[in-house]
């Protein structure tokens, strides 16, 4: 019963979990189209191996299994960490990861809601960790000509690890286009012609297919942003800060830094602004603190990327920020209405 | 006259392996236990080391304790440990040489490991010679099952192996008895095992195994002490 104007009714949790996973629908279409079914496969490898491990959890802490495994959260967690492996990583890479992310990074510390880090995120810097050269394995897109990979194929690499004969995964590997423009910078100094066509073919505007997806996780995170699932000032001020950082180091020198659409599109930027950084649990929950919040994990990213080892650094800019959640909320904390004194000291 | 009764020798042993264990009980020294704690002999042999230096210093701090004023014992503690560390470090440096210098700066640093000078505090400056001698050693042997065990799950999980750099201690010869659990030619690799993050998550799972047993062993304790009930009481009895 919930009448009056004061009282708002929360949405249950499925609810919440439906419409994230309904917002990733169409980035997981652009995939397929780019890449082929190998990520279907992946996604219901994880989803699989994430409801099997939530499950063995839950038994083990003796909670009861229906409304924990219903409520969904287990399973976008393992989407959103089978979109950020290889597309045809071996079987085993997306199992780890996702019994990793909820066993390690979820349950031991309390199971749903009482998790300090990202669990998506925990799986993926683990593998980058654990396995640098498979996690840096991506196919090349379908589209260039080189590769032809039908869906038996792709099927048979992640599951055995084979090929068809007379291919090698080197002939059908690509480089990320930021592991390209690592690569670049350390063996030319220099980007030079590296850009052309990694995000946006040469004529400009026109994205590729990396591009692509992005755009597809854009008008996802858009669809959460006015459903009212995700709050407006994360994803805006992680877009901000990695923006306007890469904005003025690419206006400062373009030979050595990307544009900022270039970061803004590529790697894990648009997945991380509307379906990682906005996580409710992992992140601060005063309006002042996500701002501060999205903006640092932005700034991070950049620096992560550009000065770091790894290729992107999402995901160790998103952990790092999970740790300063608590803190930043005890100091952004509004002040209680008819107070003067901003903020709680504590 | 015998030195110290058996019981006495019993208890201190139960104290310093299992309820005091200064790896996953009292949490000190953690910065060698995670770091040498990477594969067994790494890290067996930077306990037996400590331990050494343990039993011979808790004899000689127990042995000063009437002499020693009050106010100056922590530089004279120090003084006693830095020297033994010393030998123990020139020992190690001419007889397992290659051993050395992986464990490299945390020989030295068996000097500042908080054990070594909370045992001198707590116990070898208050007890007899004989006690604080074995209280030194097991607090040394509890740490060194610790990292064992630390060493062996992370070596396992990370490279496959077991008794990796086993020739490091006993010359070239006994490199064949390193035990290759997954066979080498996979090349097996799960660096994170191997890494840093690997020892704090192995160790907190050696916490949580230790409370685990602790509480079992009370609920046990609990049960046996209750008076047996005529009805619904045989079948947990059976089990005690």
């Amino acid at each position: 019963m919930i009448t009056s104007p004061f009282f708002v009714k929360p949405t249950p949790l499925q609810v919440v979990m439906l419409k994230v996973a309904a917002a990733l629908l169409p980035a997981i279409a652009v995939y397929v189209h780019v890449f082929g079914i190998g990520i279907l496969v992946q996604l219901a490898l994880a989803t699989a191996t994430a409801l099997a491990t939530e499950a063995a959890c839950l038994k083990l802490r003796k909670y009861p299994l229906k409304p924990f495994l219903t409520d969904g959260s287990a399973i976008v967690t393992a989407w959103l960490l089978a979109l950020s492996m290889p597309p045809l990583g071996g079987w085993w890479m997306v199992v780890l990861a996702t019994f990793i992310a909820i066993a390690l990074a979820k349950h031991l510390y309390g199971g749903l809601g009482q998790n300090p880090f990202n669990p998506a995120m925990i799986g993926f810097a683990v593998m980058i960790v654990s396995f640098p050269a498979q996690m840096s394995r991506w196919v090349a897109p379908l589209a260039l000509p080189a590769v032809d990979l039908d869906a038996g194929d792709q099927l048979a690499y992640i599951f055995t690890g084979s090929l068809p004969d007379g291919l090698s995964f080197d002939a059908i590997a690509s480089a990320t286009p930021l592991d390209t423009v690592k690569t670049a910078l350390i063996q030319h100094g220099n980007l030079g012609e590296v850009l052309h066509g990694l995000l946006f073919s040469s004529g400009g505007m026109l994205p590729s297919q990396m591009g692509w997806i992005a755009l597809a996780y854009l008008a996802g995170g858009l669809y959460l942003l006015f459903s009212r699932i995700i709050p407006w000032q994360t994803p805006l001020s992680f877009l901000a800060g990695l923006g306007v950082l890469a904005g003025g180091m690419y206006a400062y020198d373009p030979n050595h830094y990307t544009s900022p659409l270039f970061h803004l599109f590529g790697g894990a930027a648009m997945l991380g602004a509307f379906f990682i950084v906005t996580d409710p649990v992992t992140g601060p929950t005063t309006p002042r603190g996500r701002l501060i919040y999205g903006a640092l994990i932005g700034i991070l990213t950049y620096c992560i990327r550009v000065y770091g080892g790894y290729p992107d650094g999402v995901a160790f800019a998103v952990i790092i920020m999970n740790i300063a959640a608590p803190f930043i909320d005890q100091y952004t904390q509004p002040a209680v209405f008819g107070r003067k004194t901003k903020g709680a000291k504590a | 006259m015998s030195i110290m009764s058996w019981a006495d020798a019993k208890a201190i042993i139960h104290n310093s392996i299992w309820k005091q264990n200064q790896g996953v009980v009292a949490i000190l020294g953690m910065c060698p236990v995670l770091v040498m704690s990477n594969n067994i002999i790494n890290g067996v042999s930077l306990g037996l080391a400590t331990s050494l230096v343990m039993l011979v210093s808790g004899a000689a701090i127990a042995a000063i304790r009437e002499f020693v004023p009050n106010e100056l014992r922590s530089p004279i503690f120090i003084l006693i440990i830095a020297a033994l560390v010393t030998m123990v470090d020139l020992l190690m440096n001419s007889y397992v040489h290659e051993l050395y210098v992986v464990l490299g700066i945390f020989i030295p640093l068996i000097t500042t490991n908080c054990i070594v000078l909370a045992r001198a505090e707590a116990f070898a400056s208050k007890n007899s010679v004989a006690h604080s001698a074995l209280d030194g050693f097991f607090m040394g042997i509890g740490l060194t099952i610790v990292l064992g065990i630390l060493g062996a799950g992370r070596e396992l999980l990370g490279k496959g192996t077991l008794l990796s750099g086993i020739d490091l201690v006993f010359g070239p010869a006994a490199k064949s008895w390193v035990i290759h659990v997954i066979p080498a030619e996979m090349h097996y690799q799960f660096l994170l095992a191997i890494l840093p993050p690997g020892a704090f998550i192995g160790l907190g799972f050696l916490i949580a195994g230790k409370m685990a047993l602790d509480r079992r062993a009370d609920a046990k304790a609990k049960l046996a002490a209750k008076p047996a009930e005529p009805v619904g009481f045989s079948e947990g009895q059976s089990h005690c």
